[in-house]
């Protein structure tokens, strides 16, 4: 079995025993002299889905860009505090300067709200990564492609047809694909930024119940607008809120507490709001 | 691929891209290098005379830079309007078969060498020009050719900039009535006006430092012309007649003449930066 | 649609230019055809030329053309490439070394054909020690259409998804493997275009060549050797050989085929590379 399996978790539950999997203090994100996230402190946990919910613009694609360094592509971008990846006895600071950045995003992969395979072939797409963290042989790729996309449920709908290019698969397909991409490089961390959002319902939900199949052997941390299905799929909620045009951690907590119990009146109100 | 290659990515481009850009400053100083000769014995004013005999000290290059002006607005000013009217038609009047058609046509036009312009020009053009006002070769018949050259560049970039008006600008001026000449002349081509202006500006660009169809078929005489119909030489057409032979001083105020043009075309270069909007 | 009677008038005039427009082109072509079209043959093209172009074919100089092509070319894409792909990766918008660059780029792109004749031959042909050769003549046009390639390939980089850039990144792909995997197919159109453009431009260069490359129309032996360019042959035949319009218009329509061919099969090339690798 896989090492990060802590057994099954029924939805909104706690895990068995809350381990940290990622540690974020006093986390800050801004863009060139602009604030956008302030003072964000949460332990996210091994196995675990935890979901990212508040509104738009409050800076939950920017937390989530600073777990796996993506910052670092966008000019201007600083990411200031305290980001480790806890790994038993040892963690790795994320932010020091000298991090392999290329070895932090073999370990934590991202999904992005709008399907982004590459112009390749279905192949090509998970053949890509894999080649490029240095493996050779034919078999072995073969089989990891397999069960990259056994586990997204794609294998059976594409089997036949792995050398077509990724672009002509639906968009529901498409997502699946990439998620399929990042589980080839066996990540530990899983990060998505609302990957159901550009699909319709019926895809949404296939993607959603994949993703539900993968708690207990990935630790996930997805963002989404939709709290229906953040109450479906996740063990643990953040809250994010604006105050003063930056966006700060407002409630974390279990995700039956954050929904059924808010402790903070604007969670409470935003959570409530959606509902009516 | 591996990180050793990604180290190497950005010094290695980099030094490309720089030696691009270093292409126009080794270009502006090999032209100043080699003019200098011409420009230190006598300073500039030398080169500001009527008369052109390098042989005998003459450097006169006025009447060349007129000759060269005005082949190249005649040129510009009979292209700008066609191409313009082109550019409508295939645009917004054509039929999408024929436009696409006329497009195509266009577009083959302005691969066709400048060689084969003046090569037309001469054997057919200046014999039909003669029989009406000889001698045939003259800044007017240099003026014809030059705007049959640079026409289809002007319409094609007319062209894209017309398409690139949104549908919703137009459909929002036949809403109010418009008629579709007050619609075209009014809402579009001021919409797309700095695209427009920027092919007549490069079509400019491209008659001034045009050098075989008018050397072909302007007569090359150093005058000042008294019509349109007198033989003319433009500057371009003076490099290339005499740079075969050119020696000494004579070769430097070629390249003087050289160094003219360049800097002629790069403030026309300047005006039509300056047109384009801000962080486009 | 058209009841205000000024507005026919202006869709009259309109089609008025663009008919006569294409008339113009069309006459062009009859009259190169009627001259030229009886001495094209296999024999034209597979012989050398003799008695100064007058008889014989343009075996010699369809070689030298081919070879000073490929030298531009040669030299051009890498460095073109190299330097599109760093002002596409490392510059941002608003950067001053970026935007400096991008200005002597543009600078450099509308710069006379002749100013690069006068500049190859000064670098190229003596500072160099090149002589009149065609790797003089195919670097001059190196780096005349070395701005434009650059230009064109880094719009297309531009033009490249974002999310594909993020997504490499994501997956720890380093920077060069997500340029020759991802990025540069991506970009394959614009770089097939940007191609298409420097070999039409080269190809129909004339004024740059007769000071670097030289007249000689013998058969090349190396590319050290002179060579007559096909543009040039044209020029020459026209200008400077009695009798030699026949000639020169068959070389024309070869000329104008080859630059309508490279044209043709840049686009089909780009469009195969992008189909393949969709595929792979
Ligand atoms: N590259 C950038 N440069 C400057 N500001 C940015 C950049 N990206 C995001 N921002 C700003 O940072 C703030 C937070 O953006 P972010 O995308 O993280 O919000 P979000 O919570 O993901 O919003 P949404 O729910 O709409 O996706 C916003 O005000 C946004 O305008
Ligand atoms: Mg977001």
């Amino acid at each position: 079995m896989n090492p990060h399996t802590l057994g099954c978790i029924e939805a909104g539950t706690p895990c068995c025993v809350p381990v940290p999997h990622l540690s974020i203090e006093n986390l800050a994100v801004s863009y060139g002299d602009t604030p956008v996230l302030s003072d964000v402190s949460l332990d996210i946990y091994k196995g675990c889905i935890t979901a990212l919910i508040g509104p738009s613009g409050c800076g939950k694609t920017s937390f989530l860009n600073a777990l796996n360094r993506l910052t670092d592509l966008i000019p201007g971008a600083r990411v200031e505090g305290r980001l480790r990846l806890v790994d038993g006895a040892n963690s790795l600071d994320l932010l020091d300067p000298g991090l392999d950045v290329r070895a932090l995003r073999r370990r934590v992969g991202m999904i992005f709200q709008r399907p982004n395979p590459f112009p390749l072939s279905i192949r090509r797409n998970l053949e890509l990564p894999l080649r490029e963290h240095g493996m050779r042989r034919a078999d072995a790729l073969a089989h990891k492609i397999e069960t990259a996309l056994s586990d997204v449920g794609l294998w059976e709908e594409v089997r036949d047809r792995l050398d077509a290019p990724a672009l002509a698969l639906s968009g529901g397909q498409q997502q699946r694909l990439c998620i399929a991409r990042a589980l080839v490089l066996e990540p530990e961390i899983l990060l998505m930024d609302e990957p159901c959002s550009a699909l319709d319902p019926i895809a949404s939900g296939v993607v959603e119940e994949m993703i539900q199949s993968l708690s207990g052997r990935y630790t996930v941390v997805i963002v989404t607008h939709n709290l229906a299905q953040a109450r479906r799929i996740g063990n643990y909620a953040a809250f994010f809120w604006m105050r003063e045009r930056i966006g700060q951690l407002v409630e974390f907590g279990r995700c039956r507490q954050i929904f059924d119990a808010p402790v903070h009146p604007a969670t409470a109100a935003y959570i409530g709001g959606m509902r009516g | 691929m591996n990180r050793s290659a990604d180290a190497l990515l950005a010094p290695l481009t980099a030094a490309m891209a720089g030696a691009a850009a270093l292409l126009l400053a080794g270009m502006l100083g090999f032209l100043l290098a080699e003019s200098w000769p011409a420009l230190a014995h006598g300073g500039w004013l030398r080169f500001v005379g009527l008369a052109w005999y390098p042989l005998e000290g003459h450097f006169g290059l006025a009447a060349m830079c007129i000759a060269t002006l005005a082949v190249a607005a005649l040129a510009i000013l009979l292209a700008a309007p066609l191409g313009l009217a082109c550019a409508l038609f295939a645009r917004f009047q054509a039929p999408p078969a024929l436009a696409a058609g006329f497009r195509g046509l266009l577009a083959l036009m302005a691969g066709v060498p400048s060689v084969v312009y003046g090569f037309w020009g001469l054997t057919v053009l200046v014999p039909l020009v003669a029989r009406w006002q000889p001698p045939g070769a003259s800044l007017f018949t240099a003026g014809l050719v030059l705007a049959l050259m640079i026409l289809p560049t002007v319409a094609l970039l007319a062209h894209a900039a017309l398409a690139a008006v949104p549908r919703s600008l137009l459909d929002g001026a036949a809403a109010l009535g418009l008629t579709q000449r007050a619609t075209l002349l009014k809402v579009a081509v001021p919409a797309a006006r700095r695209g427009i202006a920027g092919g007549v500006l490069l079509g400019l660009a491209r008659a001034l430092g045009e050098t075989m169809a008018v050397l072909m078929v302007a007569g090359n005489v150093v005058q000042l012309p008294a019509s349109v119909f007198d033989p003319v030489r433009v500057l371009t057409a003076n490099i290339a007649l005499e740079m075969a032979y050119a020696t000494g001083t004579h070769r430097a105020g070629l390249f003087v003449s050289g160094l003219l043009l360049a800097l002629l075309v790069l403030g026309l270069a300047w005006f039509a930066a300056r047109l384009e909007p801000r962080h486009a | 649609m058209h009841s205000v009677p000024g507005d026919r008038l202006f869709g009259l005039a309109l089609w008025g230019a663009a008919l006569s427009v294409a008339a113009v082109f069309a006459w062009l072509f009859v009259d190169l055809a009627r001259l030229g079209l009886g001495a094209l043959s296999w024999d034209f093209i597979t012989t050398a030329p003799e008695n100064a172009g007058r008889d014989g074919g343009i075996a010699s100089i369809l070689v030298s053309t081919l070879l000073i092509l490929g030298v531009a070319v040669g030299v051009a894409a890498p460095v073109g490439l190299g330097a599109a792909v760093w002002l596409n990766t490392y510059t941002r918008a608003g950067g001053g070394t970026g935007r400096r660059i991008r200005l002597a780029l543009d600078g450099l792109a509308g710069m006379p054909s002749i100013v690069f004749g006068l500049f190859g031959n000064a670098f190229f042909s003596v500072y160099l020690g090149l002589g009149f050769s065609i790797l003089s003549g195919g670097l001059t046009l190196a780096a005349m259409i070395l701005p434009v390639f650059i230009r064109t390939v880094e719009a297309g980089l531009g033009a490249v998804d974002d999310g594909w850039r993020r997504g490499a990144a994501a997956l720890g792909l380093t920077q060069s493997a997500a340029l020759a995997h991802v990025i540069l197919p991506a970009a394959a159109p614009a770089i097939g275009a940007g191609l298409m453009l420097g070999i039409g431009r080269a190809a129909a260069e004339t004024a740059a060549l007769i000071f670097t490359s030289g007249y000689v129309d013998r058969m090349p032996e190396s590319l050290s050797d002179s060579g007559r360019a096909l543009a040039v042959h044209i020029y020459d035949l026209s200008m400077n050989v009695a009798g030699g319009d026949t000639h020169a218009a068959a070389s024309a329509l070869v000329l104008v085929a080859l630059v309508a061919c490279a044209n043709l099969l840049a686009v089909a090339l780009s469009r195969r590379l992008l189909t393949r690798r969709l595929a792979l």
